[in-house]
């Protein structure tokens, strides 16, 4: 292929390349700081420094305490951790019904099956065209029998800021425990766990220029949790397994640098996604925003395409070296339909027809422009190709 | 690229020609009940092994979702036509409606002129009329120009077959020097997405009317001899599965023809299998369609010596062909494809 190629990288809510300073905290920690954090001696009392220092980092991110935070492998694990291990925890209560929003990451819906097919009753919010689950959804379900409502932060999709902190309040009037998996909002947006009110709330570094194959649940002092993966006895006895000591420090790394700019950085990036957004919506007639267009995290746009084919325009962008995606992958490789936009109650062409934009710490002005000069070619010549073949 | 030792080879010889390649796999069917593997072909393993060999290759490799269409085009054909008592041919359908017509569409949305499979078959042009033209490959026991004997000029035109002039001996060679791990992978036998043959449950599955149907098996002279499940399960030529051995008379019985309308089956003896005469439909003219009557060699089953016969077109894209010699088991659903020397003429649906 074309070696000269200017690639485009606009999928960071798929991915994110790591900050230098992250590459070089977990080359650091590869390198010299090899020890298991368990051990008694120097070596394990550096690992166990370094993942200190990271827990910290993570829980000031969050406004949270050190002491909350648990480092697991990723967004997935610690959703998983959140909704078994509190639902396990809250088995004795007898209550036995659990809510999530329509339109949860599969992590969430795909554990809320599980439990289901074990005698649990599950409820999913719906939601409406602007993608903003509506507390009366809430009002409508909540019992005195619902054990955890968990309502993600930011969808990933769609990027729009659910209202967690009313929806939180709600939950604990009714009694039940309140979790987020807020694995597209840490880093893009203020996350405070204190004012949000939740009670356990689940990130992922790789989300935010750190490395993957971390990730951490944060739980609020005093929730009764089971760990889900039982064993030694790490993370005081809440997650089992030796530390990933190098992605955990550059997890750390990645907080810190996350933290120091969140506001200078969420208005560089509001900035460019408005002007990509601004730029597609008037060079390519038949396209229009997918969602309510705030609260809005600020990298993320989903752009539906009248009368092209997602996969397609996908596979064209990438040809000309623009990566862009769509809805969750699947197994094999290729798309399903949404079930976010379908959720959303959006009409099926427009679940068929929609990609997602997603911009980052390494983004430019000069990326926009190449993609809003790009897309209504690729897009024109894909609608020729349809209006031929009839 | 179905992740076989053929399209792989396909995919090699185009990038060793110089051309800018890119790599299509189809997903045909749901994944996602990762247990369920669905056929023999095009499964996840499959698809893993085309992505492995593009990544060999150093191509760019895709996997297009097409479960709709082929859902559409190719199983719900499939199933009608067995409930109408024909016996279809799926992998026919979807070359002509999937992969040289949706796949292509698809391929030329993202600039690609040209869809190449692994087929074993050959391209050619007439030079007097400058048609494109289909030919059998030159291993003739892999030749597959049965199955694609409805391609248009336009599919033809955006058609390349690198493995057609190719011995499946030597394409394997040529995997394993070209170190593609495929190159000792079986062949699948099967309709891909028919695991274990099983037609008449697959069928009875997505056909809840098929499923409830039942009927009678009668004799040339209409008297009831048994009973059966569904016509569904049966083919012309058929001998087990009747549960019936022998006629009063002592001769080993066959399905002569199935009745969808009375859900009968016919059966008789093999001397009432023999036709000489057949009618198509959809017939697709790879020369010009001739005017008066054609001596051909024409093949109604993929596994069928090609048999002499004269060739008539009706019109309105039919045609009449009458064998030199009987043929057994004509089968409804079938194709017959006919041929000059290798060069296909046509083909069409046989009545």
């Amino acid at each position: 292929m074309n070696g000269s190629l200017m690639r485009v990288y606009f999928d960071y809510n798929a991915t994110t390349p790591l900050a230098p300073p992250v590459i070089e905290a977990v080359v650091r920690a590869t390198h010299d700081l090899f020890g298991n954090p368990s051990s008694v001696h120097y070596f394990g009392q550096q690992a166990k420094a370094l993942i200190d220092e990271a827990r910290s980092a993570v829980a000031t991110l969050l406004n949270g305490d050190p002491s909350e935070v648990v480092f697991t492998s990723g967004g997935t694990e610690s959703d998983n951790f959140a909704i078994r291990g509190a639902a396990e925890a809250l088995e004795p209560t007898g209550r036995r019904h659990l809510i999530a929003s329509s339109i949860e990451h599969e992590a969430v819906l795909n554990t809320f099956k599980a439990l289901a097919r074990r005698g649990w009753r599950t409820t999913l919010l719906p939601v409406d065209q602007t993608g903003i689950i509506a507390p009366d959804r809430l009002r409508e379900v909540i019992s005195d029998d619902t054990a955890i409502v968990s309502i993600m932060h930011a969808n990933n999709e769609i990027g729009t800021v659910q209202p967690v902190a009313e929806l939180a309040r709600l939950a604990h009037e009714r009694g039940a425990i309140v979790h987020t998996d807020a694995v597209q909002s840490v880093g893009k947006i203020p996350v405070d766990v204190r004012a949000l009110g939740i009670d356990l709330l689940s990130l992922s570094a790789h989300k935010f220029n750190g490395p993957k194959g971390a990730g951490a649940l944060w739980i609020k002092r005093g929730t009764r949790m089971q760990p889900i993966l039982t064993g030694g006895r790490h993370e005081r006895n809440r997650r089992a397994g030796t530390e990933n000591v190098p992605a955990i420090a550059g997890m750390g790394t990645a907080a810190a640098l996350a933290g120091a700019k969140i506001a200078a950085e969420g208005a560089r990036l509001g900035a460019l996604r408005d002007r990509l957004e601004a730029g597609i919506l008037k060079t390519v007639p038949g396209s229009a925003v997918n969602g309510a267009l705030q609260p809005r995290v600020p990298n993320t746009s989903n752009i539906s395409f009248d009368r092209v084919e997602a996969e397609s325009l996908l596979i064209a962008l990438d040809l000309e070296g623009i990566a862009v995606s769509t809805g969750s992958a699947c197994s094999s490789g290729t798309l399903e339909p949404s079930h976010v936009l379908r959720a959303m109650g959006l009409p099926a062409h427009r679940t068929q027809n929609s990609l997602r934009f997603s911009l980052g710490l390494f983004s430019t002005d000069a990326e926009v422009d190449r993609v809003v000069e790009t897309l209504p070619r690729l897009v024109e010549k894909l609608r020729g190709l349809t209006r031929k073949a009839g | 690229m179905s992740g076989g030792v053929d399209s792989s080879v396909a995919a090699a010889l185009v990038v060793e020609q110089g051309h800018d390649v890119i790599g299509l796999s189809m997903q045909l069917y749901d994944q996602s009940d990762g247990e369920r593997t669905f056929g023999s072909c095009c499964t996840l393993d499959d698809l893993h092994d085309a992505r492995r060999v593009a990544r060999t290759l150093g191509i760019p490799h895709y996997i297009v979702n097409l479960e709709r269409q082929f859902d559409e085009h190719v199983v719900s054909n499939f199933v009608r036509e067995y409930a109408a008592g024909r016996t279809p041919i799926p992998c026919a359908r979807c070359n002509s409606d999937l992969k040289f017509s949706t796949l292509l569409t698809r391929a030329r949305g993202f600039g690609a002129d040209v869809v190449a499979t692994g087929h074993y078959a050959r391209l050619d042009r007439d030079p007097g009329t400058a048609r494109h033209l289909l030919r059998r490959s030159l291993d003739p026991d892999k030749d597959q120009s049965y199955f694609l004997f409805s391609l248009s000029q336009d599919q033809l035109a955006h058609a390349l077959f690198p493995v057609g002039d190719w011995s499946k001996d030597d394409v394997r060679e040529y995997a394993r020097r070209r170190g593609l791990l495929v190159a000792d992978k079986p062949d699948s036998q099967e309709i891909c997405f028919i695991p274990d043959h099983d037609y008449a449950t697959f069928v009875a599955t997505h056909s809840p009317e098929a499923a409830r149907a039942h009927g009678e098996i009668i004799d040339t002279a209409g008297r009831v001899v048994g009973r059966h499940d569904g016509i569904h399960r049966f083919t012309v030529g058929q001998r087990k599965g009747l549960g019936l051995s022998r006629s009063p008379g002592g001769q080993p019985v066959y399905v002569l023809s199935l009745n969808p309308v009375e859900q009968q089956v016919i059966v008789g003896p093999k001397a009432l299998l023999e036709k000489t005469t057949l009618t198509a439909s959809e017939v697709n003219w790879m020369i010009a369609e001739p005017s008066g009557p054609l001596e051909v060699t024409a093949q109604i089953r993929h596994r069928h010596r090609p048999a002499d016969a004269t060739l008539t077109a009706l019109g309105d894209r039919r045609a009449q062909l009458v064998f030199d010699a009987p043929q057994v088991a004509v089968t409804p659903g079938q194709a017959v494809v006919f041929y000059q020397e290798d060069v296909v003429v046509g083909g069409g649906w046989i009545d």
